[in-house]
């Protein structure tokens, strides 16, 4: 669907070159919905908008729909960018029209007749939950309203594509989770592919199938969401994972819970079926253990459930080392002595 | 002196529909003109849909060079050019003229200036959806600028209405011109008084007019 080929994209700026983009090759297919995590100033806007040509790659392939888009004729490019929907942080809706008015602009360009706008205004309004704000005008919107607005702008002609510009970025964390389920909705009901932007976890872990993490216009990590967040290999990663993923110990907390724990504590990683056989429990049972649950937590990701947890056996367990054994044929252990990163 | 009112009322309604006449056709040719020199520099802008050095760097010096030419001064320098164009140096189409060019140059100044305030995510947005060249200037650019366009040709107008005083040097008549013969150069205070409160008549009808239009069209 989208094809990025050894791409870069040099900016001059200070008659210093910058390396935006550098050497990317990703591979977005069909119905995906493919997220690119990163800090800002990673690349990853200007990756997004070479997507329809808003910039030109320096070298470097990009390819739409088996089209290789920086070959192409600006009438044809225009024809293209109808068929790729795009939203934004600020939103960027027209203030000098109405909600109607916005979502009938690209119509208009494509000289739909007026009768089937009508139309198609009508159904899209519906579609995001405002039918009764088409003769508003933004100013008169909240930001997820805007938001709203953008989206069915962005559908009206029926695009395969719809990439988003942080499109959550400016919205209170309850409006984000509504417009993040509409985007969902807008995948699975109208089968458009998806690639969006975000230095947001959380919105990689609710939506994305995929996932890369950008830095320094480099893509350092790429995967599949849940591998990504089970087994993630770049220190830039596992920062945006902690970000959502409450699990990691400061050196602070350690200290207060070795204090209060005198025994050993083990960090036990679950991924996917393991969490749903009692393994932790079976063990121990089994050496006629106790162990203590003092910290962690379990999350679903893409409907498997992925769980971290530090336990706490007593000094005096005989046969740990055995427990410990068999409990690492099935789930990942490790032992916690200093604060973890 | 004695100023014989059964004369007087004639003539200031008459210098009023000069001034009048003077100040609309200079905004509408102006308006034109200066909608296209204006919509030119902002394009022709760096980093802009039609980048160009050149055509940008003349028109802005063009703007720099006459915009602070005193008005009376432009008046007499051009009028071999006012000669040109409308045949003769003399009456209210020759101050027309002259009027044009220096509203022309600022109303472009006024356009580039709202033009520049235009969110460009809001141009970016539209040209992700396909949009070219020319439907984003008008479909977008100058829709999204009319309300402190139309502020701005309210502001033009108001400027007019003192240009046109100057006028009555090149026979242009003008209430300007009824207050300068008749006022200062024969000591009338009562002529200078009466043209005074009409032009400042005028002056609030022409504000009332912008800020009424462009309040409709003014969304942020």
């Amino acid at each position: 669907m989208i094809k990025f080929e050894s791409v870069s994209k040099t900016f001059l700026s200070q008659k210093k070159a910058v390396n935006a983009v550098d050497n990317v090759s990703l591979s977005i297919a069909k119905g995906e919905i493919y997220g690119v995590i990163g800090f800002s100033g990673a690349g990853k806007s200007t990756l997004l908008r070479l997507v329809n040509l808003l910039e030109k790659p320096t070298s470097g392939r990009v390819v739409v729909n088996d089209r290789d888009v920086t070959s192409i004729p600006s009438r044809e490019l225009r024809q293209l960018r109808r068929r790729i929907g795009m939203i934004f942080q600020t939103f960027n809706l027209f203030n000098s029209r109405t909600v109607y008015g916005n979502i009938a602009y690209p119509l208009k360009l494509a000289r739909i007749p007026k009768d089937q706008i009508k139309a198609r205004v009508a159904e899209l309004l519906s579609f995001v939950g405002l039918e009764d704000k088409a003769d508003q005008y933004p100013e008169q919107l909240s930001g997820g309203q805007k938001q709203r607005v953008g989206i069915a702008r962005a559908l009206a002609t029926s695009p395969d594509i719809l990439i988003c510009d942080e499109a959550t970025s400016a919205l209170d964390p309850e409006t984000t989770g509504e417009i993040l389920k509409l985007l969902k909705r807008v995948n699975e009901e109208y089968k458009i592919t998806i690639l969006l932007i975000t230095h947001e976890m959380h919105v990689i872990r609710s939506i994305c199938d995929r996932v890369a993490v950008m830095e320094n216009g480099r893509v350092i990590e790429e995967g599949q969401v849940f591998d990504i967040f089970a087994n993630p290999q770049k220190q830039t990663t596992r920062n945006f994972i902690s970000s959502v993923q409450n699990d990691k110990l400061s050196p602070k907390l350690l200290e207060t819970l070795k204090k209060s724990h005198k025994g050993r504590l083990y960090r036990i990683v679950f991924r996917g079926g393991a969490t749903s056989e009692p393994i932790l429990s079976q063990t121990a049972r089994k050496y006629n253990a106790d162990f203590n649950i003092i910290y962690g937590s379990i999350n679903e990701l893409q409907g498997q459930l992925f769980g971290s947890l530090i336990v706490e056996f007593p000094e005096r367990t005989p046969q740990l080392e055995p427990l410990i054994h068999e409990l690492s044929q099935n789930v990942e252990v490790r032992e916690v002595i200093d604060h973890e990163s | 002196m004695k100023v014989d009112w059964n004369t007087f009322w004639p003539r200031i309604l008459e210098a009023t529909g000069q001034t009048i006449t003077m100040v609309i056709f200079t905004l509408i040719f102006g308006a034109i003109l200066g909608l296209v020199i204006g919509l030119l520099l902002f394009v022709t802008r760096k980093g802009n849909i039609l980048e160009n050095a050149f055509i940008f760097s003349l028109l802005n010096i063009a703007i720099n060079i006459i915009r602070p030419v005193p008005f009376i001064i432009f008046l007499v320098t051009i009028s071999p050019f006012t000669r040109a164009v409308i045949g003769t140096t003399i009456g209210t189409w020759a101050a027309i003229f002259p009027m044009t060019i220096v509203a022309a140059f600022v109303i472009a100044r006024v356009v580039e200036n709202n033009l520049v305030a235009v969110d460009p995510g809001i141009i970016e947005a539209a040209k992700a959806m396909g949009a070219s060249p020319v439907q984003i200037i008008v479909g977008v650019l100058i829709m999204e600028a009319l309300g402190p366009l139309i502020l701005g040709l309210t502001f033009m107008t108001v400027a007019l209405i003192d240009f046109s005083a100057m006028a009555g040097t090149v026979g242009g008549g003008g209430l300007g011109d009824l207050a300068m013969t008749y006022g200062y150069q024969r000591f009338d205070g009562s002529v200078m008084l009466v043209t005074i409160v009409v032009l400042i008549i005028l002056v609030q009808i022409a504000q009332f007019l912008g800020n009424t239009v462009s309040r409709k069209f003014l969304r942020r």
